[in-house]
Parts: C-alpha cells; sequence; structure tokens
C-alpha cells in the first residue's frame, strides 16, 4: 500500500522516497541515509558484525561519537571508571577497525551525539536519519524522519544500511498565536506533554507546526522534537523552511556548492499537502503555555510554576492514582504544597534537549551580574566542544563563572549520570533534561524538568521560581 | 535468537503503569559491551535495598514468582530510551513474554529481536490477568503464538494480535539480517537511483 501522491503528509513523503522495498503487509525496507553511533548502545552491534564477518555498508554515512560515559571535568587523563573506560576505548578500536569516522574525546567536534549531528550539517531535511538513542527524534527539527533505535537494529544499519519497518501513523500537534514572554520552546514541548500523555503519540510520527512553532529557532525545534520520544512518539517532525536552509548553509557536511541549489529546491518540496490526514490532529494556543515545570517522574506530570503540586485523587483513573502516590512519596512532596515553595539542591544545564548555544545565551541573559544561591550547585555542560568554544568566545563563561556556576567539558552528564555526574539519594534538581524517571540521574534523585531560563531562576533563588519575576 | 512456540509458564503481576528503562535497567549497568549477564541486575532499584539485599516487597523476589517467565502488567511498559538492555536484562533474568495493556514503541521492537513475546491485551482482560496471577500464584499461564492465544486452564483464553512479519520471525528464530542480505541487490539499485536523484546524499 503506498500512499496518496496528491495529499501526502511530510512523513509520508520522506518514507515513500526511502522505501527499498515493499511487502504485501506493508512492511517495507527502508533505506537509511545518516547513522550515528555512540559508545553505549554499538558495542554489541560491531560484535555481532564481526563475528558474522560483515563490513559496514556506508562508512561515509555513519558518524561516530563518545557522550554518554564521558567525564566532565579533567580530559588530560585516562577514563578513571574502569567499565566506562572500556566502552569509550571499544567504541574507538571498533571505528578503526570498520572505518568509520569518530569525534575523539580530544577533537573539538566531539559533544553530545544529537548536538553535533545538526552543527555539522549531517543531518539535512529529508534524511532518514538513526541512532542508538531515543532522542534521535532531536533531528526531525530538519524535517528529518530521525527515530531511536536498538542494537540489533543499530547492527542491521551497518550491515545494511536499511531497516525493516512498518509506517507510523500521522499526529499533527498545531501551535497557534505567539508565545507569552518567558515561554520557551522547552515550555511548549512540556506543556504538550502534559496534554497528551507519555503514550499519547505512540505509534505515531508527530508533526509540529502552526505560528508559535514556525517562529523558533533551529534549537528551539529540536528541544521540541527531542521531546516526542517523551510523548511515546518515536519522531517528531518540522517541516523545513527558510530558517532551517540558513542554519544549513556553510556547515562542514551540509551539500556542497555545487549542490546546494538542487538540495534546496527538494527540501522546498517538504511539507504536508492540502487534505493530507492525520490520524490525530491537536490544536494548542501559545497563549496558554506558563513556565512550566514537572512534580512527578514521568514527563506528562507536569504544572505551571505559578500551580500546586496535586493530590493522587485529583486523576480519574485508579492506576494513574496509584502511580501518582508513589510519585509524591518518591519526590518527597506532598500534594497542595505551591511548586515556587519547593527548594533544591542542585541545577543540572545542559542534555541533547537544552546545550545549544542558544540556551547558554538565554542562562547568561539571567545570570548576568546574579550569583548562584548559597548551598546549590550548579553545573552547566555544553552540548559540544564547539558550543563550549563558541560560549567562550561570547564570554558567557565569564558570565556563568561569575555567577558560581561550574562550567563543564561536553557530553550526556547528568541528565543520565552515567559518569561521575550525579544526584545522591534525596537530593532535588532542576534540570534542563528530558526525563525525570526515578533514579535516571542517580538512585533516590528528585529531578524537576525545566528550561534553561527557568532551571537558571532556580539556581538564583534556591528553589523553584517563575522566571518572569526575575 | 531462540524460536519462539509456545511458553507454559507462571505469570508475574507487575502492578504499576509507566515502568520505564531506566526501571527495567538503571543506566550503571549499560556500560558492559556484551548482551548477557545483565539479568542479575533487572529492576535493580526496586528490586534490591540500597545495602543489595532483595525487597521482599517486588514481586519477582517472591517464590513462586521467582521462577515466572511470563510478566504482566500495566500500561506504557518500556518507555524511555531506545537501550536493548531492557530487553536483554529481562531475557537474561528469565523472562519470555510481557502482557500489558500497551508498550513504548522501541522496547516492543526490540523484544522481537530478542525472542521475547511482548503482548497487547485489553485493561479489562490484563485485570483478570493480574487478578488470577495474584490469587492462584502457581496456575500456569499458556501463550500459544502459533494459535495467538494466552490461555488459563480452562477459565480463560485470549486471542492476541501480533504483526504477520514479526510473527514469522519469532517462530523461526529468524535473524534480520540475514533476510535483509538477499536484498542486496535491490539495495544496489536503490542506491544508484539516489545517487541521480539526491547527489547531495
Amino acid at each position: 500500500m503506498s500512499f496518496d501522491p496528491k495529499s501526502r503528509t511530510l512523513f509520508e513523503k520522506i518514507w515513500d522516497d526511502h522505501v527499498v522495498s515493499r511487502a504485501e503487509d506493508g512492511t517495507c525496507l527502508i533505506y537509511i541515509d545518516r547513522h550515528l553511533v555512540h559508545e553505549v548502545t554499538s558495542p554489541q552491534a560491531f560484535e555481532g558484525l564481526r563475528a558474522a564477518g560483515r563490513p559496514v555498508r556506508r562508512t561515509d554515512c555513519t558518524l561516530a561519537v563518545m557522550d554518554h560515559n564521558v567525564p566532565t571535568t579533567d580530559r588530560s587523563q585516562p577514563i578513571a571508571e574502569e567499565n566506562s573506560r572500556i566502552q569509550v576505548e571499544t567504541l574507538r578500536k571498533n571505528c578503526e577497525e570498520f572505518g568509520v569516522q569518530l569525534f575523539d574525546l580530544k577533537d573539538k567536534r566531539q559533544g553530545i551525539v544529537h548536538i553535533i549531528g545538526p552543527e555539522q550539517g549531517f543531518t539535512q531535511p529529508g534524511m532518514t536519519i538513526v541512532c542508538g538513542d531515543s532522542h534521535t527524534s532531536t533531528h526531525g527539527a530538519f524535517g528529518a524522519l530521525a527515530f531511536g533505535i536498538g542494537t540489533s537494529e543499530v547492527e542491521h544499519v551497518l550491515a545494511t544500511q536499511t531497516l525493516i519497518q512498518k509506517p507510523a501513523k500521522n499526529m499533527r500537534i498545531t501551535v497557534n498565536g505567539a508565545l507569552p514572554t518567558g515561554v520557551t520552546a522547552k515550555d511548549m514541548i512540556l506543556h504538550i506533554i502534559g496534554i497528551i500523555g507519555t503514550a499519547g503519540g505512540t505509534g505515531h510520527v508527530i508533526e509540529y507546526a502552526g505560528e508559535a512553532v514556525k517562529n523558533l529557532s533551529m534549537e528551539g525545534r529540536m528541544t521540541i522534537c527531542n521531546m516526542s520520544i517523551e510523548a511515546g512518539a518515536r519522531a517528531g517532525l518540522v517541516a523545513p523552511d527558510e530558517t532551517t536552509f540558513n542554519y544549513i548553509k556553510g556547515r562542514p557536511m551540509a551539500p556542497t556548492p555545487e549542490n546546494w541549489d538542487k538540495a534546496v529546491a527538494y527540501w522546498t518540496t517538504l511539507y504536508s499537502d492540502e487534505g493530507a490526514t492525520y490520524n490525530k490532529d491537536i490544536v494548542v494556543e501559545a497563549e496558554t503555555i506558563a513556565p512550566t515545570v514537572t512534580w512527578g517522574t514521568t514527563p506528562e506530570d507536569v504544572v505551571p510554576i505559578t500551580g500546586c503540586v496535586p493530590a493522587p485523587e485529583d486523576f480519574e483513573d485508579a492506576n494513574k492514582q496509584a502511580s501518582a502516590k508513589r510519585m509524591l512519596e518518591y519526590m518527597g512532596l506532598s500534594a497542595g504544597t505551591k511548586m515556587q515553595d519547593i527548594t533544591i539542591d542542585k541545577v543540572f544545564i545542559g542534555s541533547c534537549t537544552n546545550a545549544r548555544i542558544e540556551d547558554l545565551r538565554e542562562v547568561a541573559k539571567i545570570a548576568d551580574g546574579k550569583k548562584v544561591a548559597k548551598g546549590v550547585e550548579a553545573m552547566i555542560v555544553p552540548g559540544s566542544g564547539l558550543v563550549k568554544e563558541m560560549a567562550e568566545m561570547e564570554g558567557l563563561d565569564k558570565i556563568f563563572i561569575e555567577a558560581g556556576f561550574d562550567w563543564r567539558e561536553p557530553g550526556c552528564s547528568m541528565c543520565l549520570g552515567m559518569n561521575p555526574d550525579q544526584l545522591k539519594p534525596g537530593e532535588r534538581c532542576a534540570s534542563t533534561s528530558n526525563r525525570n524517571f526515578e533514579g535516571r540521574q542517580g538512585r533516590g534523585g528528585r529531578t524537576h524538568l525545566m528550561s534553561p531560563a527557568m532551571a537558571t531562576a532556580a539556581a538564583i533563588t534556591g528553589k523553584l521560581s517563575d522566571v518572569r519575576d526575575l | 535468537m531462540t524460536p519462539f512456540n509456545k511458553l507454559t509458564a507462571i505469570a508475574a503481576p507487575l502492578r504499576m503503569i509507566n515502568v520505564d528503562t531506566d526501571i527495567i535497567i538503571p543506566k550503571q549497568f549499560l556500560k558492559t559491551i556484551k548482551r548477557s549477564g545483565l539479568g542479575v541486575h533487572a529492576f535493580n532499584d526496586i528490586r534490591y535495598n540500597e545495602d543489595g539485599t532483595e525487597n521482599p516487597d517486588f514481586v519477582l523476589n517472591r517464590a513462586p514468582y521467582r521462577d515466572a517467565q511470563i510478566l504482566i502488567t500495566g500500561e506504557n511498559f518500556g518507555c524511555g530510551s531506545s537501550r536493548e538492555h531492557a530487553p536483554w536484562a529481562i531475557l537474561d533474568m528469565g523472562i519470555r513474554c510481557v502482557i500489558a495493556p500497551s508498550f513504548a514503541d522501541i522496547f516492543f521492537n526490540n523484544s522481537f529481536k530478542n525472542g521475547i513475546l511482548p503482548i497487547v491485551l485489553p485493561q479489562e482482560q490484563i485485570d483478570q490477568l493480574m487478578e488470577e496471577a495474584e490469587e492462584n500464584p502457581e496456575a500456569l499461564i499458556e501463550i500459544d503464538l502459533e494459535k495467538q492465544t494466552v490461555t488459563r486452564g480452562n477459565k480463560f483464553s485470549f486471542e492476541f494480535d501480533v504483526d504477520a512479519f514479526r510473527k514469522h520471525c519469532l517462530l523461526n528464530g529468524l535473524d534480520d539480517i540475514a533476510l535483509t542480505m538477499e536484498k542486496g541487490t535491490k539495495i544496489d539499485s536503490y542506491e544508484d537511483k539516489v545517487k541521480g536523484e539526491r547527489p547531495w546524499l
């Protein structure tokens, strides 16, 4: 079954252009244009290739980087933690053996896999992009069909440059109007997940549309697409436009000048046709979105910063009530507490959601001339060596250090705490990352998700705060 | 991959919704370069106390659920990360089948690649299975992939849906990569076509 050629969604257009073969039941073999590889989900895949004597089919379409395990402090010494070191060394050896390009630890292009792809121009509209990481959805900001895969599929792509897939369903989320002052892309996506829930997008690709999305920078679009997986969708999409093309132009892996016009001509065809249909169609008014924070242990448990911690009985479903009870206990919160009365121990500004230069500029704007509250440890982890370099060229690092933030080396860091950056049991963190799951940032750690602006406000006041009041 | 055909086993009721991949296998155990040996760490934070002793409240720490090969649980099981360590871990602790009202996509997909059958059933049927597993812990549940049924003796039998291609691979323990490799010439001609149409790729 193919899609109606006159009224296809953006997703369907990209899908159609990547079908290698289609079985009667609709299962397709689809071609993968770009494959990003990191140290945690690839060792077993390379091991599989080795055992079967298979090469990497398209080394020119594969790019590797170490990010999950890497220390964000001193990099002059080998990684202290043995298992992390082995994983990083294994990636290095595998890339050498199989001829895959690697941004190694001392390369200034090293960084979080979903930050470096766009930064290098490796990510482009209309592509299929995969990585053994669920936040691959980030790249959908460019109008690329990008999704996370498991290690078996990593091996499948390395060996064949294809995947066996069935097309997803289509969902559109239109955000009308303009975002109010102090409200950012992060608030938009947290608000949306609050509406549709963590399983609201399961089986779907979400296309974000509407004036408020169109007016976002590429960084903002990446933030919303990044968290599509938190709404259960494997991929998010934004139709490419001038903002997209301007971002890509001149980047090291962007189309060459002789191909540029051809590429733009193709990219310009990548939008959902008039009359395209969606399995789910949701409309949100931007003016209703406030600075948003999470109170529980799933990204759907959000409230405006002006709100209070909910009670289990506020939920209709019995399973959700039981879950809310458990979450309050885990988070050490009682129902009815004002969000702005919650004090914090740590602040984490970073992750593939919010560690791009625009995020850091936002932090610097608010932190300039202020101080991190006494007793609060606040850490800023840039998304890549190039983001770090740019921030330093702009003098942002001085503002951060002056204000009392800890300015680190790039990596995934405390988003998931695979390196030493972790919360201790009971510690509460204002975090710009994407998951507030139990134990995510360290066993017993308590995470509140929010925007970089809001995390900065929390760092300065020592409690969850409304950035609009600062 | 070990084929999956029929399974008759004890089912453990895990009454939680949104069981995420950080619960199934916390990050500190992802620092491995092997697929095996993760079973002992599955559900680490809810299975063990901080001193490393077993938490007796956790269902899989209790007899006879300790020997369960089927897990019955709440909606959105496996949400979160793409880590295949999650199915590797539960498989390594002996679970071959997870039954829930819904699953996260990537976990669902990863399960099939590892010989684990994820079954989606409506909430009412999950509730019946859950109660049965709680009230009659020794009860054996029979999963028949060929017939696509979940049966408890003569008490109840539910039918489930499964994608035909995935069913075929699971029944026969087929390796996807070998199947795709057979389509090598199709992949070659796709690449040739794209080289002309979209040369910047």
